[in-house]
């Protein structure tokens, strides 16, 4: 055996994390764009939780931009950025539709009626069909949509004041969404 | 408290680890830091023991202030769920692998009488810094013990209900018990690397290591195709997922160096390729940890996606996998000897066996990492699948059967022509049957009917080597162990081949108190009943299956339950097992009239795939008791004075 053969192992192995370093980047990239980026949202035809005889569909998400986010009570995360969206919801224009992720309908109500209900709307997605449509990794997820129902934005993860911030706020800024400082401005619905 | 006492525990092991790196590698000829070194090894294997027990704690206690034990458990899980609930996700499942590591550096040092104290210290400074980069994973990027405050949540999410069952309570401590146990091999390999030493007492020691972390990986991939089979309701038991193949990789490598070094033992040559493959083996098992981890490859059981971690784990991949590849590149060289043997020796059947495995291996990356490669390169999205899998594994699997056959008559060195008579007898048995399988199967398919008459054939030349050495005397315990792993590869092989291709699966919609035909059985549905679990409602089918003269009946039960915490829907299939055949029912959705639909399977000859599998890991173990390897064990360390060559 020659003494180069030696380092044939070593040269397969460069090739493979060569490899492996791309996926991983593809892996980093994939994670935060959605395949949705820039499509309309998928058509959906959902039962409210409040209100299960109602249902919406994607054509009453369009003429303004809204703000999608994924939850469940079973997620722990959910609750720590339950604050956050709170926040939002109390003192911005914006329309926040829940979506209500593999969950129980009653263990969410009870969940809204004990933390608060930072959602306009929620739609009860129990059994992940709604979730699969949307590409839906795991909860929370949160995609914001243009008044054309197309997806600008997609976050993996909680939603906290940094987030909002630096990815969400010029956002919405771009879309043309009034952002009210404080209460008073708030528009009443 | 005590999570925090978990963490500065773990914490105290990452310094332990870093010291005994440092003395075990940078003086293992100094008396002092020898003993230093050991005792080191001790303090880490106790501290992650003490954090883990935190752990355990945390979860039995309910603490979900503790994230990890918030995302993974719930108050109303039964008490044996919680326990195992502690590796039923990413972060504790790792500090149970840095547990079990410990584990085995404990083992190492017990054992160390029969290796030369300055080797002993090398390959725990080896290890030990392993093991640091193990803790320093789990500390930055994957602690278990961090803490929900102030949004500690009432209840936790619960364990996912796939893994609250038997099966996954033990499949991951024997599965990491054999992924981690291949770092002795390697961390062994590197240290005759280090001291420029492999010989046959070198072997002999790896071999006993390799046998036991081999056999420990055996079991736990069996045990998690059982898991899969009887757990996912599909019927199957191996998938080629990404995260099964990331298991079989560091397998197929670990099963040719258990065959190399016996090569290397007896017969003083092979070295380098052996060096190779054990660092090859544990390599893989680093890169199975890399893909289940980082989420590059998304699958069913992996766990959530993390840039960082992954980014931690492909880097501690380059430095641990790129620095032993240099060594072995710049050292193995001196390893070389020239030791000639014939076509017809053991020697070039081991060769043959070696050179089938690496293909296979090749062909299991390939899969797994071909996706990645062409996602990169076109942006697309293939699927690897089961198709080419088996293009490369029938023929592959069939020709070591083939390969298998000739062993036991073969010696060292060369054989006489002459005693190939017996193997050519045995294949002409081997023959007939399986031309007369040929006949009976429907579908006819040549490659079961050979599949089974090379299953044959190793077992009959095995079996009459086995009564000649019984008859001539006793019979040294690793004769005994390869005869049983070469029966248990003829059994598991033959039991793929014919569950794979002679199964019967039907889905039909059934009402109550209707029946259908079942393989010659009469299932008969008497209808569904509502039953409560301790943190699930189910609804449960009830089966009478009678032969078709209505004798033996007995009853199946499969459910559907739903999760409370969760409200995970989950298939719990009936399974009858038998040694011959199993008979697998399981429901799926409920239909209008109280009628369901319903799968049902009939799997000739499943079992032996599992049983063939344990056979193998039993013979390894058992190899392991020979006398060889025991006489060196009473043997006072006196090889500290062996010449170095290095």
């Amino acid at each position: 055996m020659s003494r180069a053969s030696l380092f044939i192992p070593l040269g397969v192995f460069v090739l493979i994390m060569g490899l492996g370093y791309i996926g991983f980047d593809l892996g980093a990239r994939n994670e935060l764009p959605s395949a949705l980026i820039n499509k309309p949202f998928p058509e959906f035809n959902a039962r409210l939780l409040e209100n299960p005889e109602q249902t919406m569909t994607r054509a009453d998400l369009l003429g303004r931009p809204a703000m999608v986010n994924v939850w469940a009570t079973w997620c722990p995360t959910c609750l720590s950025e339950h604050e956050e969206l709170m926040r939002i919801a109390q003192t911005t224009d914006i329309v926040i539709v829940g979506v209500n992720y593999k969950d129980r309908p009653t263990k969410a109500l009870q969940w809204l009626a004990q933390y608060g209900n930072p959602y306009d709307v929620v739609l009860d997605d129990r059994d992940g069909l709604l979730g699969i449509e949307m590409g839906v990794y795991g909860a929370p997820e949160t995609f914001l949509l243009n008044a054309a129902g197309e997806v600008v934005y997609k976050r993996v993860g909680d939603i906290n004041p940094r987030i909002w911030r630096d990815e969400l706020e010029p956002r919405f800024r771009q879309l043309g969404v009034t952002l009210s400082a404080n209460l008073e401005t708030r528009n009443p619905q | 408290m005590i999570p925090e006492l978990g963490n500065f525990a773990l914490s105290l092991a990452a310094v332990l680890a870093l010291g005994g790196s440092v003395m075990g590698l940078a003086a293992p000829r100094d008396d002092v830091l020898q003993r230093a070194a050991m005792s080191m090894v001790f303090g880490q294997w106790a501290f992650s023991l003490l954090a883990f027990a935190a752990l355990v704690y945390a979860f039995v206690a309910d603490d979900f202030s503790v994230a990890y034990v918030a995302n993974q458990s719930n108050t109303l899980l039964p008490w044996y769920y919680k326990v195992s609930a502690a590796w039923g996700g990413h972060e504790g499942s790792f500090l149970l692998w840095i547990l079990i590591m410990g584990c085995w550096m404990a083992a190492f040092s017990l054992r160390s009488g029969q290796y030369p104290l300055h080797f002993t210290t090398r390959v725990l400074g080896i290890l030990s810094l392993l093991n640091l980069g193990f803790i320093c994973f789990a500390l930055f990027t994957s602690n278990p013990f961090l803490r929900l405050i102030p949004l500690t949540p009432a209840d936790g999410a619960d364990l996912n209900p796939l893994l609250q069952d038997f099966g996954l309570i033990v499949h991951p401590p024997l599965l990491y018990a054999g992924y981690v146990g291949l770092a002795i091999p390697f961390a062994l390999a590197v240290a005759a690397l280090l001291e420029g030493r492999v010989d046959a007492t070198w072997a002999r020691w790896c071999r006993t290591w390799t046998n036991m972390a081999w056999a420990m990986l055996t079991c736990g991939i069996t045990l998690g195709s059982w898991w899969a089979y009887y757990e996912l309701g599909w019927g199957g038991w191996w998938f080629w997922d990404p995260v099964e193949n990331a298991s079989f990789m560091p397998w197929l490598a670990a099963t040719a160096l258990v065959h190399s070094l016996s090569v290397t033992e007896n017969r003083g040559t092979f070295k380098s390729w052996t060096l190779l493959l054990a660092i090859t083996a544990f390599s893989f098992s680093l890169l199975g940890a890399f893909i289940v981890r980082s989420g590059v490859l998304t699958s069913v059981h992996s766990f959530a996606v993390d840039p960082e971690r992954g980014m931690y784990i492909l880097i501690f991949l380059a430095l641990v996998v790129g620095g032993s590849l240099s060594l072995y590149a710049a050292r193995a060289g001196q390893a070389s000897a020239r030791i000639g043997y014939g076509l017809l020796s053991r020697e070039f059947f081991m060769l043959i066996n070696n050179v089938i495995l690496v293909v296979s291996l090749a062909v299991v990356l390939w899969g797994t990492l071909a996706p990645i490669g062409y996602e990169a390169l076109t942006g697309g999205r293939i699927s690897i699948g089961t198709p080419f899998f088996n293009a490369f594994f029938v023929p592959l699997g069939l020709l070591l059967l083939a390969a298998l056959a000739f062993l036991p008559v073969l010696n060292w060195k060369r054989t006489r022509v002459e005693v190939l008579g017996g193997v050519y007898q045995a294949m002409g048995i081997a023959a007939v049957l399986g031309v007369c399988v040929w006949f009976v199967l429907d579908p006819a398919s040549i490659v079961v009917a050979s599949a089974v008459a090379l299953s044959a054939w190793v077992v009959l030349t095995h079996a009459k080597q086995l009564s000649l050495r019984l008859r001539r005397g006793r019979l040294p315990a690793a004769y005994l162990g390869m005869t049983l792993a070469h029966f248990g590869f003829a059994m598991g092989t033959l039991g793929i081949a014919v569950t794979a291709t002679q199964s019967t699966e039907t889905d039909v919609r059934m009402s109550p108190q209707s029946s259908v035909e079942l393989a010659g059985q009469q299932v008969t549905f008497t209808g569904v009943i509502d039953v409560l679990g301790p943190n699930y409602s189910a609804q449960q089918g009830i089966f009478i299956l009678t032969e078709a003269d209505g004798s033996n009946a007995y009853e199946l039960r499969p459910e559907k339950r739903q999760y409370f915490a969760g409200g995970n829907v989950m298939t719990e299939a009936g399974i009858a097992a038998g040694f011959f055949a199993d008979t697998y029912l399981s429901l799926g959705e409920p239909l209008e009239g109280g009628a369901w639909a319903v799968r049902l399977h009939y799997k000739p000859l499943v079992r032996w795939v599992w049983l063939g599998a344990l056979l193998m890991a039993l013979g390894g173990v058992l190899a392991v008791f020979d006398k060889r390897y025991a006489r060196q064990r009473r043997k006072r360390p006196v090889a500290d004075a062996d010449p170095v060559t290095a």
